[in-house]
């Protein structure tokens, strides 16, 4: 690792001056997917700016009736705290179907949304990538991509978005706040986070200094009938194969509302606005759920050996949401 | 043959050190610190295949802590073996991707690290080749296979009889390359004090360290010490130094300091061994009733450009059942990829997989039950050597298995079972192993307090060596447990054979029987009077293990798998898995069963998990780490149980045991398997289970 | 840097390298050499520590965030000479074979039934909102972040779910 300076940041504001004034310099939040880049060489800044100490850290109600999230929020609080598992159950599950235990109580909040991908060449700084040094290629394209994106792909990258936690608040669109050099501002979800076109290096729209610092769910009654699966190749403590966050407003057996994000298939956590649509006045049925899922999923445009991921999360789509409907 | 009255041996004996490790007392190699200690780091080829033209060692030198780059260029020469992975920096030559081919000593294990990353190498690339096909060109037969099989057989005539067979299975199974992967990474820690050199090592076996590493700088065995009193698992890829050792005893010797070199999770996957992958043709013909009149298992697998590792993948097959007409065959490949080596009963455990796989597609096409099938098939004597079998007891585990797993009321039909959103299904494969036991010394010695010491240079990887041991010797000296200390991992302690091949208990259990029982003879002749330096016998079981008679000697278990797979995503769940063995005494039934389970759970991992991905463009395994090579996680593992037979075989050794360690992962991943295919009717050939692969 | 780091209540000025991680700290530089580094990762949980009483991975976090912390190891679980009651379980469950994992295992199964006390769910509770019921599926859950290869997990499990009771 490069040798790099350590500075405990004393409020917001200061820290995003700091960052503002230095490229080389970096916000240190949780540290498990930063450090963790910073030994493979793959991130070698020479500076961290420790915010863990001025995020804010708190749960409360917002004023338009949702939550708003400190962005220094451990991930493992979050999933403790009774409004968010009350009132957004999806994004409990999600959290803890991310990581570890112990990965979740380092990981906050902010740090989690800004995930870099696990794809294996980013990781591997021998060999060429483009989200690590824009130009060098693409090897994943032709080599192992089983488990990368088969929607919003470009020709210089396929990876996927690791977070879990990202899937549950694009469907719910969350909307983060963001201190920047101009001052605070918001960014919706989705939104934050980028296609790689050509320009992959970039995973969201976050400029230099930005520093996330709370996330806000909007109110969404419907919500408390939300649901996160995920599949993945082990029962726990794996990335996802393909995720599905999903919330569902029916009555009379018809869908009033619903809010659809998908995981492990794209470079950004992936809402399902076509779904949604086609989904919105429709039977709540299986048939329905299916119809939906594969106008999303005619998008796709799946790599060599990983078309499987289709079917499969149009699987996942139609039995996430049939249950939702059945449950009570 | 003489055998031990048993009092402690047959206990549940808690781990005689199990305190030190739950309090993190338990000191492993890197947990050494000789005064003055420096880091060393070794770096790692880029190219799979060409020469190394320069390294810029002055260029690192200027890092801050930085004390030595060594590599070809600058390295001391190592006297030469014929183990060419060991002759490190002894040549310009890449031969894999991943190889060791520099290291940089540091005053700090950052400092060390980071000049590592920065250390610039030139190389001359040239075209590699990593890719593992049964029609390579350059297959070829090797000599033997390992350790010292035959590498083909044949009797009758094989090719006829499945001509005629009125039933036959042709299939090809494959299985990927899969790593040992111990929690604790490889590790040493070397003193150089003039000519004497002292290892603190992870290592499974003391002796065999000393002894290989000793003659490649040149110095007598006696100079060498190895030191390993705990070891963070092994699973074979500890079995001989690795090429690491020998890059931390140079970088010691190099720089005049201790030096400490921990290989990273990353590298392992390079430098550490690695279960060759395989492709395997099984062809079965059977008459209607399902008698297997032919048996033809031919293996494909690869080895390295330098080091010819040829496993024995099909020597199961060669004495699991009868036929008449039978042959086995290996041949090999040497591609520009690591060298494979042992890992958790290498041949067995892959060759069994596709063996009892065919033998569930067999017991479908006769419609005859697959453990009635087995019992079918038993042979009467080891079928292609003719020798009796010292205790064979298949069919009883697979009987007790089947009573105890339930399996009487099974339907055989497949794709039926379903329960939420799960098929469901149940499948059974046979184990084996053989049964190895190796000379070796120990002392035992009584002191006038009463206790005793007892000296062997075995290794406990968490098998429980250590408290089999003291079992053992407690009975043969009369007295109990706790009255002894068994001094192992050290290669100061009398000279002993590796923790591999499931042998440790027979061969060191032997040599502490045979001192204890001279011990035992001399206090009786001085009728209990000691000398106030106490009193000490020794024994070496070389001679009474070449007077061993000639018998087939394997131990035998049945396992049973119940699986879930869900319908919508193809995600296979190990809800079940009942594993009942014939491995002669079982000297510790706590420990043993952990033996067996653990088994048992590393081939659940292997049935569903584990695969090493070679990267084509690139030439290495791509997924080098445990966030993308899995294993089990405690979730993977719901209901594992091991229950034994009992089982006494007089032509074993003293105790009348057979090795525990690596049965248990045999026959698991065919079980899995087959009990995939009763659950979804997808007969998955190639290992791992992978949820792609039951998609639909 | 200077550090004033806490662990197991004793108090250790020293000065580390910004790069070091609060593993190579607790083992190269104060010889706790209980916690493991088996991956270095984050991804085996052999390193597995205590921090104000939460178990976190001390190979991703970094020695200079740690000053204000209190640290606890696997050399602070007992009490005295006494094992910890979950120390004791495993050896009586034999839940361990190398030991090398165990460290985390014990640690992490020390801050899991506090969280479990706490009423945080898992992702295998059937529902989130409600308090969790300690089962051996949501043992199993929650401790799968410490890899163990030798294939002690039943043994973990059953050990646990006695501590936990």
């Amino acid at each position: 690792m490069r040798p790099f300076a350590y500075e405990r940041a004393t409020d917001v504001r200061s820290a995003v001056a700091t960052l503002s004034e230095r490229p080389d310099a970096v916000y240190l939040g949780g540290g498990t997917n930063l450090v963790d880049l910073m030994r493979l060489g793959v991130v070698s800044p020479e500076m961290l700016v420790d915010v863990t100490r001025v995020v804010d850290a708190t749960i409360e109600e917002s004023a338009g009736g949702g939550l708003l999230i400190g962005a220094g929020v451990r991930n493992g609080d979050l999933t403790a705290d009774p409004l968010v598992r009350g009132r957004y159950p999806v994004l409990a599950q999600a959290v803890l179907s991310g990581a570890s235990g112990q990965i979740r109580n380092m990981a906050t909040v902010g740090g989690n949304l800004l995930q870099r991908t696990r794809c294996s060449y980013f990781q591997d700084t021998s060999k060429p990538c483009n989200k690590r040094r824009p130009g060098s290629g693409c090897p994943a394209r032709e080599g192992d991509h089983r488990n990368l994106a088969i929607l919003g792909h470009s020709s210089s990258c396929v990876a996927t978005h690791p977070s879990d936690m990202a899937v549950a608040l694009a469907a719910l669109g969350a909307v983060v706040h963001v201190e920047g050099r101009h001052g605070p501002r918001t960014v919706p979800m989705p939104g934050l986070h980028r296609l790689p076109g050509d320009e992959p290096d970039r995973d969201t729209v976050l400029e230099p200094g930005d520093l996330i610092t709370a996330v806000e769910l909007p109110e969404l009654p419907f919500a408390t009938r939300s649901r996160y699966r995920k599949v993945r190749d082990r029962a726990s403590f794996a990335f996802a194969v393909v995720s599905v966050a999903a919330a569902l407003d029916v009555a009379d057996g018809v869908v009033r509302d619903c809010r659809i994000a998908l995981g492990g298939v794209a470079p950004v956590p992936w809402r399902a606005e076509l779904a949604e649509s086609a989904l919105r006045g429709a039977a709540a049925t299986a048939a329905e759920f299916g119809r939906a899922a594969d106008i999303e999923l005619a998008q796709a445009r799946p790599l060599r050996d990983n078309g499987f991921k289709v079917p499969l999360a149009r699987n996942v789509l139609v039995g996430v949401l049939t249950d939702l409907a059945e449950a009570r | 043959m003489t055998t031990v009255d048993m009092r402690y041996t047959g206990s549940a004996l808690d781990r005689v050190e199990g305190l030190e490790k739950v309090t993190g007392r338990a000191r492993y190699a890197f947990e050494n610190f000789p005064a003055d200690l420096v880091y060393a780091v070794p770096v790692q080829a880029a190219i799979a295949r060409g020469e190394i033209r320069a390294v810029d060692v002055d260029a690192v030198l200027e890092h801050p802590g930085v004390i030595a780059a060594i590599w070809y260029g600058n390295a001391p020469r190592l006297v030469p073996s014929d183990n060419a992975d060991l002759a490190v920096f002894q040549s310009r030559r890449v031969a894999y991707r991943g190889q060791y081919i520099a290291v940089v000593v540091a005053e700090t294990y950052e400092e060390a690290k980071e000049a590592a990353r920065l250390l610039r190498v030139e190389y001359a690339a040239e075209d590699h080749d990593v890719r593992l096909r049964a029609d390579h060109p350059n297959m070829y037969r090797p000599e033997k296979v390992n350790p010292n099989y035959p590498t083909d057989t044949e009797h009758g005539d094989p090719d006829t009889a499945l001509t005629v067979a009125p039933v036959l299975v042709d299939a090809t199974y494959s299985t990927p390359a899969e790593h040992n992967n111990p929690m604790e990474p490889h590790a040493t820690v070397a003193e150089w004090d003039g000519d004497a050199l002292t290892l603190y090592d992870s290592t499974q076996g003391a002796s065999g360290v000393r002894d290989t590493v000793a003659p490649l700088f040149g110095v007598p065995p006696a100079n060498v010490r190895v030191i390993s009193p705990h070891v963070g698992g092994g699973f074979g890829s500890k079995g001989g130094p690795s090429p690491y050792v020998i890059i931390a005893a140079l970088a010691a010797r190099h720089v005049g300091r201790p030096v400490k070199l921990a290989v990273t999770r990353q590298q392992m996957f390079a430098v550490t061994g690695y279960r060759t992958p395989t492709i395997q043709r099984v062809r079965l013909g059977a008459n209607a009733d399902g008698r297997l009149t032919a048996i033809v298992h031919d293996a494909f697998e690869q080895s390295s450009t330098i080091t010819e590792f040829a496993e024995q993948t099909t020597t199961p097959t060669r004495i699991m059942y009868a036929a008449p007409h039978r042959r086995t065959t290996h041949r090999l490949v040497r591609l520009d990829v690591p060298t494979p080596s042992w890992m958790r009963a290498p041949g067995e455990c892959p060759g069994m997989f596709a063996l009892e796989s065919a033998m569930d597609e067999l017991a479908i096409a006769c419609q005859i039950d697959p453990v009635e099938l087995r019992i079918r098939n038993e042979p009467d004597a080891d079928p292609e050597s003719g020798l009796p079998f010292s205790s064979r007891n298949l069919v009883a585990c697979l009987r007790e298995g089947a009573r105890r797993f339930g399996w009487a009321d099974r339907d055989p039909a497949p794709g039926v079972r379903r329960r939420d959103r799960l098929l469901i299904g149940t499948g059974v494969a046979a184990s084996t192993y053989p049964v190895y036991r190796r000379p070796s010394q120990a002392t035992a010695q009584a002191h006038r307090d009463g206790r005793f010491t007892v000296r062997i240079a075995a290794a406990d990887i968490g098998t429980g060596a250590r408290t089999v041991l003291t079992q053992i010797a407690a009975d043969t000296l009369r007295t109990s447990p706790d009255q002894v200390l068994v001094e192992i991992g050290d290669s100061a302690l009398p000279a002993a054979s590796l923790a591999g091949g499931s042998m440790g208990t027979a061969s060191w259990g032997t040599a502490v029987v045979r001192a204890c029982e001279a011990l035992v003879e001399g206090l009786d002749r001085r009728d209990g009077d000691l000398p106030a330096a106490g009193m000490e016998s020794s024994a070496d079981t070389t001679e009474e293990i070449g007077a061993q008679r000639r018998l087939s000697r394997h131990a035998f278990g049945a396992q049973f798998a119940e699986v879930g797979v869900d319908t919508d995503t193809g995600e296979t769940r190990v809800l079940r898995l009942l594993g009942v063995f014939a491995a002669g005494r079982i000297i510790n039934p706590k420990t043993a069963r952990s033996q067996f389970i653990g088994g048992m759970t590393m081939g659940l991992s292997m049935a569903l998990f584990e695969e090493s991905i070679m990267d084509l463009e690139f030439g290495d395994y791509l997924n080098r780490d445990l966030a993308q090579y899995h294993v089990a996680a405690c979730a993977d593992v719901r209901d594992i149980e091991a229950l034994w037979v009992e089982e006494d075989d007089p032509h074993l050794n003293p105790m009348g045991t057979k090795g525990i360690g690596e049965i248990g992962i045999v026959g698991t991943a065919a079980a899995v398997a087959n009990a995939v295919h009763h659950a979804t009717g997808v007969r998955i050939r190639d290992l791992p289970i992978r949820l792609d692969k039951l998609m639909r | 840097m200077d550090v004033q780091l806490s662990v197991n209540q004793d108090q250790h000025p020293i000065t580390v390298d910004t790069r070091e991680t609060l593993l190579d700290t607790l083992r190269e530089q104060l010889d706790l050499t209980g916690a493991k580094k088996g991956c270095d990762h984050g991804q085996c949980g052999a390193c597995t520590v205590l921090v104000d009483g939460r178990r976190v991975k001390s190979c991703l976090a970094l020695t200079v965030t740690m000053d204000d912390r209190e640290i606890t190891t696997v050399e602070g679980l007992a009490d005295g000479d006494t094992p910890h009651p979950l120390q004791a379980g495993f050896i009586e469950h034999d839940a361990f074979q190398c030991g090398y994992c165990t460290p985390g295992q014990l640690c992490s199964s020390v801050g899991m039934l506090a969280e479990f006390a706490a009423g945080w769910p898992s992702v295998v509770t059937p529902d989130v909102s409600a308090a969790p019921h300690l089962d051996e599926g949501e043992i199993r859950e929650r401790m799968s972040g410490n890899l163990c290869r030798c294939g002690a997990y039943v043994n973990i499990v059953a050990a646990i779910g006695q501590a936990g009771r």
